[in-house]
């Protein structure tokens, strides 16, 4: 494996809710190398976007505990003139959110130059020019010369969404985040899209992190995937062993929703129940539990830990030696079960 | 028949450029496109991103206005009664939109946001009112208690959850789903697509789903069309489509699509660059000198692809 670029230490990001701080990622602890691709999958609320704006440094109102070191530098708490520095040289970041994460007041080539001279302050008005069309046409926008001129709400969804990932490669960053990068996008300018991660990874020997809901692009791009649960990480393998042989009951579960190719028209495959809210997570005991109702109690770990079953295989909780589907497996419809 | 059949519709905007931003030129982001949907079936919608899809669907909300063309919705002709027809159109259509964040208010608590449709529509007690949102979030899968938040206290996905339950709460009869399940994970994209098979069923539902996953394109709808560049270049039943796709376009689409087998990768890679490098040698047999594509010509009776004039 490459050098380490990212060392997370039991990192711990909580927001207020009510009263009290609740954790929506709660002891994390990951190292994210050079050279790697490594998604991050995982139920809708899981904290994939918290953990990804704690690396950014991008929480304003969170309580951050833990350590987070970039290139042996502790960024946990770094003053935001620091962060910065960062994110304007070293850390790109595509947001999920991506029609807030622009100006809706000025136009698009603007916005890319500002990043352009985060980095380098010198730089001519005529070569951000060329760089930023530059930029433009490598995400795939069909005429860069218009766009330049354009604002955000005369793009389309998916045009947008290239705009915010030129700013975030404009200064080849050696990490870079992409929360949900080509949710937005058709399949073709999606390909094209991960063909120029792959790039950056390649010339750059950057470390990505991928966030993503889409298995298919996890099997095509990541090296490592991590799944989380519940604000935790509860398996993290190479992706082949992931996908192949997957060992935690949430990773089974997911791998089985996806729509079949085949087009068949039956009923797809849900896990029952809902994620908890932040301040109702269970945080004793395997988080779990609760998902699969028909598995003995016994079963879990009174305090689970992320088990290295194999080298580079993590699995939270015992309850994987045990797990199986329901014997006759109810289709669970949405309707007002749970 | 037909609830909603769309005839040459036409949309185009302006774009402005220069200093001055004066007017230069428009883009024709709908060019001459034409479809129905017959009742209780879902129509799939997929294409390159700036084809024109979103354009289409906030059309016939009447969002945008038609450049030329004709929307006949229920036997009512969308274009020139809009004033007269409005009040039962905005009751009968109903969107879920592609950014979950910019379409809900950010300022108002969950319960007015689903609530909203039904004080325009409906007069219903407190009580009721509470119920009936109690109801929708269950159905959606978000517990009781995110009623009294606000949106930015969800993540992405449990937000786009919200514009479902919202949509849905007038019993429209048709729904346009602009990537309705992009924003959530694969197990609630599940449960969220067998909900709208099931009120479909139960209600008879219309769908226009609008989306880029073609995996779901395929799961869900009875047609489909393909848009490039404001315009058609193909439509067929999801099999025609899927087993037998004629035009270059769709070729490419399909090839693009994702696959699940890690081991596959290098494979998929080349077949992809091949498929890519045949588009771009035979673009010209299949668009005509502006890049745009020609007219549909059929294949079989539900089959139509936008094939060059043979000879
Ligand atoms: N600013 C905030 N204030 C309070 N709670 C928050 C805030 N941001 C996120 N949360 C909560 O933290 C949890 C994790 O949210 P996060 O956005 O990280 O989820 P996610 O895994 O990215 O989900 P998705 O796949 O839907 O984007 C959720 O329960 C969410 O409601
Ligand atoms: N208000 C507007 N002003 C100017 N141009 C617009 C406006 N709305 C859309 N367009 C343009 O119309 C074209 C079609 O946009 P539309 O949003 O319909 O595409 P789409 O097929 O939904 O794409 P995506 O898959 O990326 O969401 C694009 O070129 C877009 O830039
Ligand atoms: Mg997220
Ligand atoms: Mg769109």
């Amino acid at each position: 494996m490459d050098e380490e670029l990212v060392k997370i230490k039991q990192l711990k990001t909580s927001f207020r809710v009510l009263d009290d701080y609740y954790a929506a990622v709660d002891d994390v602890t990951l190292t994210i190398y050079k050279n790697e691709v490594l998604a991050i999958v995982g139920e809708s609320g899981s904290g994939k976007s918290a953990l990804a704006f704690s690396i950014m440094g991008l929480h304003n109102r969170a309580k951050i505990e833990g350590e987070i070191y970039y290139r042996g530098e502790n960024i946990a708490n770094a003053s935001p003139g620091r962060w910065n520095k960062l994110r304007g040289r070293e850390m790109g970041m595509i947001f999920q959110d991506s029609l807030s994460a622009l100006n809706p007041l000025m136009i698009i080539g603007t916005q890319i130059e500002e990043t352009l001279l985060l980095h380098n302050p010198k730089i001519s008005a005529r070569e951000r020019k060329i760089r930023v069309i530059d930029l433009l046409m490598k995400v795939g926008i069909p005429r860069p010369e218009k766009t330049y001129y354009q604002y955000p709400h005369e793009l389309s969804g998916g045009m947008r969404q290239r705009v915010i990932i030129a700013i975030a490669i404009a200064n080849q960053p050696q990490l870079l985040i992409a929360d949900e990068p080509t949710t937005a996008l058709d399949v073709t300018i999606q390909a094209q899209i991960l063909d120029l991660l792959r790039q950056l990874k390649n010339e750059m020997r950057a470390a990505i992190v991928l966030i993503t809901h889409d298995l298919g692009i996890v099997a095509e791009m990541a090296d490592r995937v991590a799944v989380m649960y519940a604000g935790q990480i509860v398996e993290i393998a190479d992706v082949y062993t992931l996908i192949e042989n997957p060992l935690h009951p949430y990773t089974k579960m997911l791998l089985k929703s996806v729509p079949s190719s085949s087009g068949a028209k039956s009923r797809l495959h849900v896990i029952q129940g809902v994620v908890p809210a932040l301040h109702k997570l269970p945080r004793e005991g395997c988080r779990f539990r609760g998902r699969i109702p028909w598995m003995d109690a016994s079963v879990h770990e009174s305090n689970p830990m992320l088990h290295e079953v194999r080298p580079g295989h993590y699995v939270r909780c015992t309850c994987y030696q045990y797990f199986h589907f329901p014997d006759k497996y109810k289709e669970e419809s949405s309707h007002g079960t749970h | 028949m037909a609830l909603i059949e769309v005839e040459d519709l036409k949309v185009y905007f302006p774009i402005r450029g220069g200093i001055f931003r004066t007017i230069q030129e428009y883009v024709r982001a709908v060019d001459g496109v034409s479809f129905s949907i017959e009742k209780g079936q879902t129509y799939g919608l997929v294409g390159e991103s700036g084809s024109g899809k979103t354009t289409i669907g906030r059309t016939i909300i009447g969002l945008n206005k038609m450049t030329s063309g004709k929307i006949t919705f229920d036997s009512i002709s969308l274009g020139e009664d809009r004033r007269r027809s409005r009040l039962n159109i905005q009751k009968d259509i109903q969107m879920i939109f592609q950014d979950p964040y910019s379409s809900l208010n950010p300022k108002k608590r969950v319960i007015d946001i689903i609530a909203e449709p039904l004080r325009n529509f409906e007069k219903l007690s407190t009580q009721e009112e509470k119920s009936r949102v109690q109801n929708l979030l269950d159905i959606v899968g978000l517990s009781p208690e995110a009623m009294y938040k606000y949106p930015h206290e969800f993540s992405g996905g449990q937000r786009q959850r919200i514009g479902i339950a919202r949509a849905i709460a007038l019993n429209p009869k048709l729904i346009i789903a602009d990537e309705p399940v992009s924003a959530l994970d694969v197990s609630v994209q599940a449960q969220v697509l067998n909900f709208m098979q099931d009120i479909q069923k139960e209600l008879n539902l219309t769908y226009l789903l609008i989306s880029h996953d073609l995996g779901i394109i395929r799961h869900m709808s009875d047609y489909i069309g393909i848009m490039y560049k404001g315009r058609y270049v193909e439509q067929g039943t999801a099999d025609e489509i899927f087993t037998n796709p004629q035009h270059i376009y769709t070729k490419r689409l399909l090839s693009a699509i994702p696959d699940i087998d890690p081991r596959q990768r290098e494979v998929i890679f080349e077949k992809r660059l091949k498929v890519r490098d045949e588009f771009v040698k035979l673009s010209k047999n299949y668009f005509d000198e502006n890049g745009l594509a020609f007219p549909l010509k059929p294949i079989s009776k539900t089959h139509f692809a936008a094939l060059p004039e043979r000879g």
